[in-house]
């Protein structure tokens, strides 16, 4: 795990309210919107943010997105992704 | 899993409208003499009904429509305004209101919220409450204050929109304070561009490059004071940098603007262009007016395009700049924008910035933009 990083895995992350997720049918894709923009998320990027819900922490995240992915090894990824959105103020984060 | 990431902003809509703007009334209680409604708003009458207004909400929705302004003149003067945002809402857009804050009162931003509204962008014209005043040729400062605050404490993301000309540009820095105050988070300073009203008054209303360079600065500045707190937008004008903008991503690519009476539009200002018809939603389906209509594909892709612009590297970026500014400099909307150094006409760009500049005191008075009054309150500000 990353050092210094801005949270830690109790931190609960939610998408922050300026925001707004949804599916668009017309771009096969979750999006993002936001005053003034767009931004298309992969499926990766989506399944992370879907679980962002304001009510379990980093840690119960990580965990079911392992459940999710045969216990595929996404520490890393998950958590350098947590980091971006957090910095772009797609999330915003609380300690539990 | 692939690795977790996403496309920094979704500007290629895939053909779609993306963006859409519904103007739904051209009345506005403010004269602004840089205001972009039509010379002849006052002529256009029949706004769309609240009914007719669903349907292109539903139309647009199933073209792939996502982010809405509602937009004017004044929005907030139609009374079914808090309708159509929870229809709109209802339907999957992100709902932004663009308005001047006259006439948004506490109990309006109440039924706005809960009707759904995610965002409101504000203009305020100065932070000094005279020259706010006499700049938009209405008594609205204090509106704006009170709206300003109410629309906090009801808890919207805001952002600050200041049109920028001569007569606030030295304003900059304490439009920032006043949005660090009042906990806005994003703040555009958005730099007039010449058409319609603004047009009439260009000489008098456009800055210096140096005066543009020192706002920039400012900003600048209070960008690393600030951080992530207040989000700000500035950018210098294309009369200024030799290079066009990106105007609307390119004709009929991402945007669509639906005009009170219903005519669909490719930019707000599309009507500027003589000859060209525009669809209305009233006769027209608006999935025919997006695909097929003659005036959303007249200036599409490149094909279109002259010289310099078809040989240039840089026409996917820019796209050739603006339609509307190179119909009302060159007086035809296949030439490059003026505002490209490249164009042939580039002189009149280079000598309309030349005019601003050497122009000598408050030269003409402005003409505002309601029953073109002319503006006398501008002989007492200070540029």
């Amino acid at each position: 795990m990353v050092q210094n990083a801005p949270f830690n895995l109790q931190d609960i992350p939610e998408i922050n309210p300026v925001y707004m997720m949804q599916y668009e049918e017309s771009q096969s894709a979750w999006v993002l919107l936001y005053p003034e923009g767009i931004i298309k998320l992969n499926d990766a990027a989506a399944n992370i943010l879907k679980l962002c819900t304001g009510d379990k922490n980093l840690e119960v995240i990580i965990a079911e997105l392992k459940e999710m992915f045969n216990g595929a090894d996404l520490e890393d990824d998950v958590y350098s992704f947590m980091e971006m959105a957090l910095d772009k103020s797609w999330i915003r984060t609380r300690p539990s | 899993m692939t690795k977790a990431g996403s496309e920094p902003v979704l500007l290629d809509g895939g053909g779609n409208p993306l963006w859409l703007v519904l103007e739904l009334t051209y009345r506005c209680p403010l004269q602004c003499p840089w205001c972009n409604n039509p010379l002849n708003f006052s002529e256009i009458e029949q706004e769309l009904s609240t009914e007719e207004w669903k349907k292109v909400l539903r139309d647009a929705r199933k073209l792939g429509s996502l982010q809405l302004g509602f937009s004017g003149g004044e929005p907030m003067l139609r009374q079914d305004l808090e309708e159509l945002v929870e229809y709109a809402n209802g339907l999957g857009f992100y709902t932004n209101l663009i308005t001047s804050g006259m006439g948004l009162t506490k109990k309006r931003l109440i039924k706005l919220k809960e009707a759904g509204l995610k965002q409101i962008q504000l203009s305020v014209q100065h932070s000094d409450r005279a020259k706010n005043d006499a700049m938009v040729g209405a008594e609205s400062f204090d509106q704006k204050m009170a709206a300003c605050e109410e629309i906090k404490a009801q808890g919207f993301p805001v952002v600050l929109n200041v049109p920028i000309s001569r007569y606030n540009i030295d304003a900059v820095g304490d439009m920032i304070k006043l949005a660090e105050r009042t906990g806005i988070e994003f703040i555009e300073f958005a730099n007039i561009q010449y058409y319609n009203w603004a047009l009439l008054n260009r000489t008098e209303l456009m800055p210096t490059k140096e005066q543009l360079e020192e706002a920039e600065a400012v900003v600048n500045a209070e960008r690393e004071r600030l951080g992530k707190a207040v989000t700000m937008y500035f950018v210098i004008p294309d009369y200024f940098d030799g290079r066009p903008k990106a105007c609307m991503n390119g004709w009929g690519a991402i945007h669509l603007t639906i005009a009170p009476d219903g005519s669909a539009l490719p930019c707000q200002e599309a009507q500027v262009i003589e000859g060209l018809e525009f669809p209305n939603v009233r006769d027209k389906p608006l999935d025919w007016i997006w695909h097929e209509s003659p005036t959303f594909q007249k200036y599409r892709g490149d094909s279109w395009m002259k010289k310099p612009c078809i040989d240039c590297d840089e026409k996917e970026k820019d796209f050739g700049g603006c339609r509307c500014q190179a119909f009302l400099l060159t007086g035809d909307a296949e030439n490059t924008d003026p505002a490209c150094s490249k164009s042939p006409h580039f002189d009149v760009v280079l000598s309309a910035v030349e005019a601003a500049r050497d122009r000598k005191g408050p030269g003409s008075p402005m003409v505002m933009r309601n029953r073109h009054a002319l503006g006398n309150g501008y002989r007492n500000l200070a540029p």
